[in-house]
């Protein structure tokens, strides 16, 4: 039991020995507060430069912060490791029960270091650790490995499984990995680095209870933020459609990314829309564990297999993203269609954003003739055609040839095999996600620590920018901040959907309430802090900010702030490398 | 904000007097959303600890999260089998039907736990139960309306 105490515990584990042991490294969290912020410096620690992010010398870093179980919608976990589709700062984030199951075993972070003989697993129930054998599950698709180590493991009905798909286990430098069977961390190649450890899955289940140092100062928070998240417009977007809410919305700004970014908005949006899921196929909304909004909306997925009304039905968790990546960006214009491309995803266990953009960037080499149908093995890749999209995925994961084996490294080792780099839509290598809402957009996930549009959320700065307007300088600075708070935030581990919640009084007194005193000035220099010391590992890695590649597809296709220019691109770059000291 | 009412219901508790008394009831168990407050509200409310452990209530997967979430609650027995189980007149049959628990009697055998076919019973801290006083802590922290306190009268009950 912990009383104002900070958290510290690291379990360490070592495939490679068959080995694993805790240590108390309380004075990392005191200065790097949890999440993010800890599993950079562990990062550090661990990962030497130059390290091949898939050998066994590469770690991968599970961390979970202050106020995860403690407080509502803090239900994140972060994974740091070195992607192996950039080759520099990865950095995932999941949600469902994990952090939960993390704190109640009493692990604050885990290093997963080495490489297993043989396909393993790990049970982690409270302290104890045991790497299993994996060998009958290895090659099983995520959602029935979880199904299987159910039955195997202890812990039921609140524990969390974590695994890969047989992507994963190809080492398809965008695999991802499945969380608790709806969420994922999905972007830049962990799941890549399970299956080069041969590291199927985990099993997370713990008993343990904590105290607070003051009891009635902590239910007062609490209820503070039980009714900000529940009681109050807040979160309204994430419980009602959900985050999908915004394919009309970005459809009719013409920032809505359509047939590989050839166009910003999708005639048939309606039908894919957010709204369109929830009136035709959602079934349920579940929450992760922790929080009160149940944003995971989940449509049954109907296919009849005969003509005497005999069905397969299958349970999809769907999001703006998918949506995007998947549907308009494939110019797929059914739900069910991109039902069936995410189950697809799920089974295998790719990341669906990368996956849909490499998918059309294929669809649109072909069309100019830079592939062929030899490369493609007579699959024909064309808008809207899930069937063979649904085939394509397949074989980027079987890898039978030569072209699907350069599709699983990225879209852009792909684009610079066989040309039409100009439209392999990726920014700092990471295939980019469903905004072309302006140039805050590019800028912000091309400086972004892992290149993504959580980063900084470029996007909604271009759309407040499209409201009133904003100069490059005020650009900026507003990717500036965001960066920074959001390491704090990512420190905690908050849920992004619930910043409105956690505003900077609310976490100073949550952490207060767990005994953890900050005052403002604290969180903002953590924030640059937090920064500094990812750049330090990009740098490390070889990123450099003033040799980035930037699609043309970018400046050729209309965006919600009308045609991004290069120059002022440039300018907001300039300006943010000056601000940064970089200059 | 729920405080209060436990206490209160605390009181109702233990007078001696049968009289009508507030059950706290699984009403739309379907509505479910598995987010856990209802659990960390018992543990925060009843024990002063953030527990999944420490709570009356248990919310489970079946099945992984495509299943259904069971929601367990104590049915306030009418004749309950918990303090018939109880070799130490721990948990104790009131008049008015439910079932109290003195700490200090209870060995931490496990019998109540054992006797409880709905799996109501908890063992908490020092493996000591925890048992649901229906105080309706948990029904002020569902978000989704799964949770109802019914008034009964002294007759009803399981």
């Amino acid at each position: 039991m912990r009383v104002d105490k900070m958290p510290g515990k690291v379990l360490y584990i070592d495939l490679t020995k068959g080995e694993s042991w805790s240590e108390e490294r309380q004075e990392l969290f005191e200065s790097w507060l949890g999440g993010t912020g800890v599993g950079i410096r562990l990062l550090q620690e661990e990962c030497p430069s130059g390290t091949d992010p898939l050998s066994p010398r590469a770690p991968i870093i599970l961390s979970i912060g202050p106020l995860n179980g403690f407080f509502p919608v803090a239900t994140k976990t972060t994974a740091t490791f070195k992607s192996p589709l950039t080759g520099e700062l990865g950095e995932s984030y999941a949600g469902g029960r994990l952090s939960l199951a993390l704190r109640f075993a009493g692990h604050d972070a885990a290093v997963i270091r080495g490489q297993a003989e043989q396909p393993s697993y790990l049970s982690i129930n409270d302290s104890v650790v045991k790497i299993k054998d994996a060998t009958s599950i290895w090659g099983i698709d995520a959602q029935t490995t979880g199904v299987i180590l159910r039955d195997c493991e202890p812990g039921v009905g609140r524990r969390s499984i974590i695994r890969i798909g047989p992507a994963g286990e190809a080492r398809v430098r965008y695999a991802g990995v499945v969380v608790d069977t709806y969420r994922h961390f999905g972007r830049l190649g962990l799941g890549a680095l399970f299956g080069s450890k041969r590291l199927k899955a985990m099993v997370i289940s713990g008993t343990e209870t904590m105290d607070v140092p003051d009891i009635r100062r902590y239910k007062e928070i609490y209820n503070r933020l039980y009714k900000t998240t529940v009681q109050t417009a807040v979160m309204e977007k994430y419980h009602d459609i959900g985050t999908s809410v915004n394919i009309n919305v970005l459809n009719l700004l013409q920032g809505l990314p359509t047939e590989n970014f050839r166009s910003s908005s999708f005639p048939e949006g309606e039908k894919i829309s957010g709204e369109a899921f929830a009136d035709n196929g959602l079934l349920r909304r579940v929450s992760c564990a922790g929080c009160p909004i149940g944003c995971v909306h989940i449509a049954a997925l109907k296919t009849a297999f005969s003509k005497h009304h005999e069905f397969e039905v299958r349970k999809v968790s769907y999001d703006y993203e998918p949506i995007y990546s998947l549907g308009s960006n494939l110019g797929v214009d059914r739900s069910d269609g991109i039902l069936q491309l995410i189950d697809v995803c799920e089974r295998l266990g790719l990341d669906v954003m990368s996956a849909g953009v490499v998918l059309s960037w294929a669809t649109e080499a072909l069309q100019k003739g830079l592939i062929t149908g030899k490369d493609t093995q007579d699959i024909n890749l064309q808008w809207n055609n899930v069937d063979g999209y649904a085939r394509a995925l397949e074989n980027i994961v079987k890898a039978p040839n030569e072209f699907y084996a350069a599709l699983a490294q990225g879209a852009d080792f792909a684009a610079q095999k066989y040309g039409g780099r100009d439209y392999a839509m990726t920014l700092g290598g990471n295939e980019v996600s469903g905004y072309h809402t302006g140039p805050a957009s590019i800028v912000g996930q091309l400086v972004g620590v892992r290149h993504s549009h959580l980063d900084n959320a470029g996007y909604s700065i271009d759309q407040k920018a499209i409201k009133k307007h904003m100069d490059p300088e005020a650009i900026a600075d507003e990717i500036i901040k965001e960066d920074n708070s959001r390491g704090v935030f990512n420190s905690l581990v908050c849920c992004l959907f619930a910043r409105g919640v956690y505003t900077e009084e609310n976490i100073i007194d949550s952490l207060g309430a767990v005994g953890i005193v900050k005052t403002e000035e604290d969180l903002h220099e953590l924030g640059r802090r937090i920064f500094e010391e990812k750049y330090r590992f990009k740098a490390q890695e070889g990123f450099d900010l003033t040799h980035l590649h930037i699609p043309k597809r970018f400046y050729e296709t209309v965006s919600a702030a009308g045609l991004v220019t290069p120059e002022t691109v440039e300018e907001i770059l300039r300006i943010y490398r000056k601000k940064r000291g970089w200059s | 904000m729920p405080d209060g009412q436990a206490a209160k219901e605390k009181k109702d508790n233990l007078a001696a007097k049968p009289g009508p008394r507030r059950r706290l009831k699984v009403a739309h168990p379907e509505r479910c959303i598995g987010c856990d407050s209802c659990m960390f509200a018992c543990s925060r409310i009843r024990t002063g600890t953030v527990s999944l452990q420490n709570s009356a209530i248990k919310v489970q997967t079946q099945g992984g999260i495509e299943g259904d979430f069971r929601v367990v609650v104590c049915r306030d027995c009418q004749d309950p089998p918990c303090a018939k189980a109880c070799p130490a007149g721990a948990l104790e049959k009131r008049p008015n039907g439910r079932a109290v628990f003195h700490k200090d009697r209870c060995t931490g055998c496990g019998s109540c736990e054992k006797a409880c076919l709905v799996g109501a019973i908890a063992m908490g801290k020092e493996n000591k139960p925890i048992k649901c006083i229906h105080c309706g802590a948990c029904v002020d922290f569902c978000p989704h309306g799964v949770l109802e306190l019914e008034e009964i009268s002294p007759a009803a009950g399981g």
